[in-house]
């Protein structure tokens, strides 16, 4: 029970705090679940990414956390507690925008957050990178995903799992990382 | 340009709460490797026309401004000016119902088999491939705001807090958002800036 409440207090929490979208509350989010629920830098990054194959929002593999610490139960408390809070207060202001209009202010806000949030974002894929770069394979192999991406319109999609591969049977056949 | 009275952006009937579920479903279905938004402006925009392009861009800025996922944002904000409160539920819930669904089945997955060692080898692969899509993603997002001292030094300074400094993402907050809302505080004489 206890494990629970302490779920939905941390993803309570995560939600209000992910100005910019979800991918930048990432570090944060490790950290924490390294530190309370014991879900080790490895198991994270593995989550993470396969989320990332998954259709529709960016951030559905939080579940996956929820499962793994407290099973669908938790899965479900992660749901609600990473997702209502940032839904209500989105509905909540955005009612009330669309009355008062667009406001100088607004425009402030969102571009003081835009810039924090990329280096929240920078943070993410530091702390991602930590995880998932094991050795000069999994560098190689996660660079020439980020230059692909960058002078391509390919799905992400592929090329990950297209790294999956290569990088499984390299690791087999050299015991390379 | 149009006048922007009305949220449709053409004199269609409102759509059933089943239709908006139907078709943010269809998007949280197909929208392999990211590009949400995109798909959402076809949809509401193009496909449907329940926004005009303006306040289609409204509602994106609101998105964007407010914490939360920007596609979820979106998507209950769209639902919300359609159908109300019961509107933004169909359309977050059709949004994020298939993801949802994938990854606890592949959640389930992973949980079983996590110590089967080619399944580490091919997540390894895996998860080289996913931090280069998340830099690669930072690297598009960023884009131009690299290329500024003013935002630049907000990025930095940000990064030093939150991985050198290992600080809380609430003290981060705390001290990089009254920064960057001094920094970029409406000018009085400062036309708005089109983006």
């Amino acid at each position: 029970m206890s494990a629970l409440i302490q779920l939905a207090m941390t993803f309570g929490m995560l939600s209000v705090l992910a100005v910019g979208g979800g991918t930048a509350v990432l570090p944060e989010m490790q950290t924490i679940l390294a530190q309370r629920f014991n879900i080790d830098h490895t198991a994270f990054v593995h989550i993470y990414s396969l989320g990332q194959l998954a259709p529709g929002p960016n951030m559905m593999m939080v579940l996956v956390f929820g499962y793994e610490i407290a099973g669908l139960l938790g899965a479900g408390v992660v749901l609600l507690s990473f997702f209502l809070p940032s839904s209500v207060l989105c509905l909540a202001v955005g009612r009330l925008w669309n009355k008062i209009g667009e406001r100088p202010w607004r425009r402030a806000v969102q571009r003081a957050l835009e810039p924090i949030a990329i280096g929240l974002m920078c943070s993410g894929v530091y702390a991602v990178a930590k995880a998932a770069f094991v050795g000069p394979l999994t560098i190689g192999l996660g660079v020439l995903t980020f230059v692909v991406l960058l002078k391509s319109r390919i799905n992400p999609v592929y090329l990950i799992l297209g790294a999956g591969v290569v990088g499984a049977v390299i690791m087999q056949l050299t015991g390379m990382r | 340009m149009k006048p922007q009275e009305t949220s449709l952006a053409v004199d269609e009937p409102l759509p059933s709460l089943w239709e908006i579920f139907r078709e943010f479903l269809l998007i949280g279905a197909v929208s392999f490797g990211g590009g949400i938004v995109a798909y959402e402006r076809l949809l509401l925009v193009d496909k449907r026309k329940w926004l005009t392009p303006d306040a289609f861009m409204a509602t994106l800025a609101i998105s964007q401004t407010l914490p939360g996922l920007n596609s979820v944002n979106l998507a209950l904000l769209a639902g919300d000016r359609l159908r109300g409160f019961v509107g933004a539920c169909a359309a977050a819930a059709g949004l994020m119902l298939p993801g949802g669904l994938f990854v606890l089945v592949a959640g389930v997955a992973y949980s079983a088999g996590a110590d089967h060692p080619l399944l580490n080898v091919l997540l390894a692969g895996v998860a080289a491939g996913a931090t280069g899509l998340l830099a690669s993603i930072t690297y598009k997002i960023g884009d131009q705001l690299f290329l500024q001292m003013r935002a630049l030094s907000i990025i930095v300074a940000t990064f030093v807090l939150m991985s050198v400094l290992k600080f809380s993402l609430v003290t981060v907050l705390l001290i990089m958002a009254p920064i960057g809302l001094y920094l970029y505080r409406p000018k009085a004489d400062e036309q708005e800036p089109s983006k």
